[in-house]
């Protein structure tokens, strides 16, 4: 049954996590990737098989980690593995069906910054984290998708600095796939770039036109993703409560 | 061969200023106690290799420890942004921080190259990245038999590494479990090394293919129980998730970072201190 009263995050979310097919083997990023991976694998998606790079093949965490390397992941994971070997032989040795990301920007083939926004590399405005496990996640996964809000700030001409690059010159460019909160972009498969596919219910393309920094190429049909179900939405918000409850009660004194 | 002592001995004795040294942990078992003492001992201009630089080096950095910091994410987990890393690369207070960048991979691969004994590392993540265009230990190489292109990076071999673990034995052969991260490369890597344990016991009852390091490839093994807090040691006790939220309050100005470095830190004799200073002022907050 169709549910209206949701959120654009929770729908940017739940659009992600029906993409997973059950059995995927999924890299997973933190934050935003982890609440959609962790949600197909609750809901349709059972075996599902989530890999985080600390090396926790198999994860099924019972509430979302704080952080890529808690111990909530190696408790319940089919096996643990160092940090060299999750990168040599699970991701560059090509085993990973999806990697899936996050950014602070992206540009219209999909290429990713996660290192500095604004001034020079030497002097930024915004130092970012840096690269982590991206580059080798979007040259070694069979597929990559990326989970962004849609904004002008987030979908930019130019990246400041482009950490990760979706494509390159000596391999065959992996099909990628952005999921936003106001629809879904695929990267064509001759040029590269990005192309609205479809929408989330009541978002118009002018909407999604308007919050993209380039003249966004449109899909001459564009699908409509179907609400959230009250069951989806259910899992979704009580998966969020467990873990609220399991990060913020540990004493803290705030 | 190992040798047991004290950590303020084990700091002393191996870390110089100057060094390149390497507080390894992916998340998990983060040396704080051992960053701590690296702090009150006033260690300078140091080269900081890490692969997930977290509060620890934002506390070493913070407090002009480092000259350069060596890394590939830097990041307060779960929680945001690194204020004193920020500050230093946007600001350069209290100092300059040169920096050099790296993939994860990279940086796991580098340290399976410095202990193979392997002058690089080769990776494939790096072709359209501007990464390489800033680092110059990142270079392009063809590979000689099928054409590819590849990156090259130079190996890691840290004067130091440090990390913590959750036992030794008396002879100080060292067992970690759980996310065993890079610790094994790091230590295998660097020319010497420092581990701190949860507990020193009799017998190491490590199961077949654990994470063991024999004690003639340690220097140093240290009995620091917490000594991983607010980071984790599995097994033990869990991450302090109140605390890792807490720093980015504390962490957010110069002088609130100051005061509470030389309150808790600056003003201890050693972690054990540290942890009854710490406690005392959440109970006072609580």
């Amino acid at each position: 049954m169709a549910n209206s009263n949701y959120t654009p995050d929770e729908m940017m979310t739940i659009a992600a996590a029906r993409k997973l097919r059950d059995g995927d083997v999924c890299f997973v990023g933190i934050g935003k990737p982890s609440a959609a991976a962790n949600l197909a694998r609750i809901t349709h998606a059972p075996g599902v098989v989530l890999i985080y790079e600390s090396g926790t093949i198999g994860a099924k965490p019972a509430v979302l980690p704080l952080s890529i390397g808690d111990g909530e992941l190696a408790d319940d994971a089919e096996t643990v593995v160092s940090v060299p070997e999750i990168f040599r032989y699970w991701l560059q040795g090509g085993r990973i069906d999806v990697g899936f990301l996050g950014a602070a920007q992206i540009d219209k083939f999909a290429n990713l910054n996660t290192t500095v926004i604004g001034g020079s590399y030497e002097k930024p405005k915004v130092r970012l984290p840096g690269a982590g496990g991206a580059p080798e996640i979007a040259s070694g996964a069979k597929e990559i998708w990326i989970i962004a809000n849609h904004s002008k700030r987030m979908f930019v001409e130019k990246l400041d600095f482009c950490t990760s690059a979706a494509g390159n010159s000596t391999k065959k460019r992996a099909p990628t796939t952005v999921i936003t909160d106001l629809g879904v972009m695929v990267a064509n498969s001759v040029s590269g770039e990005l192309t609205l596919t479809a929408l989330h219910p009541g978002i118009t393309v002018e909407q999604v036109k308007e919050a993209t920094s380039w003249n966004l190429q449109v899909n001459a049909t564009l699908e409509v993703t179907p609400a959230p179900t009250a069951d989806e939405l259910a899992a979704l918000r009580d998966l969020y409560a467990r873990t609220a409850l399991a990060h913020g009660t540990s004493g803290e004194g705030e | 061969m190992a040798e047991i002592t004290s950590l303020h001995a084990a700091v002393a004795d191996l870390i110089h200023d100057g060094d390149t040294i390497a507080l390894e942990g992916f998340t998990h078992l983060i040396p704080f106690a051992a960053g701590h003492e690296v702090i009150r001992q006033a260690k300078k201009n140091l080269t900081l290799v890490r692969m997930t630089p977290d509060l620890i080096y934002d506390q070493l950095i913070g407090m002009g420890c480092a000259r350069k910091l060596i890394f590939s994410w830097g990041g307060n987990p779960g929680v945001g942004s690194l204020h004193r890393f920020r500050e230093a690369i946007q600001c350069g207070w209290p100092q300059p921080l040169a920096i050099e960048e790296h993939s994860h991979a990279d940086m796991a691969a580098r340290y399976q190259a410095g202990a193979s004994g392997l002058p690089f590392a080769v990776v494939r993540g790096y072709i359209g990245s501007d990464i390489p265009k800033h680092n110059a230990n990142i270079k392009s190489i063809t590979c000689p038999f099928t054409g590819e292109t590849l990156a090259a990076s130079t190996a890691l071999n840290p004067d130091v590494t440090v990390i913590h673990a959750q036992k030794a034995d008396r002879h100080g052969n060292v067992l970690i479990s759980g996310i065993i991260g890079i610790q094994k490369e790091a230590v295998l890597a660097a020319k010497r090394s420092i581990v701190t344990v949860e507990e020193i016991v009799s017998q190491l009852d490590a199961p077949m293919n654990a994470c063991v390091l024999p004690h003639w490839v340690i220097q140093r093994v240290c009995l620091v129980p917490g000594g991983a807090h607010p980071s984790y040691a599995h097994g033990y006790y869990k991450r302090d998730n109140a605390f890792c939220k807490a720093w980015d309050a504390i962490s957010r100005n110069r002088e609130t970072f100051l005061a509470w470095m030389q309150k808790h830190v600056l003003g201890t004799a050693d972690f054990a201190e540290f942890q009854r200073s710490l406690a005392a002022e959440v109970q006072v907050r609580g």
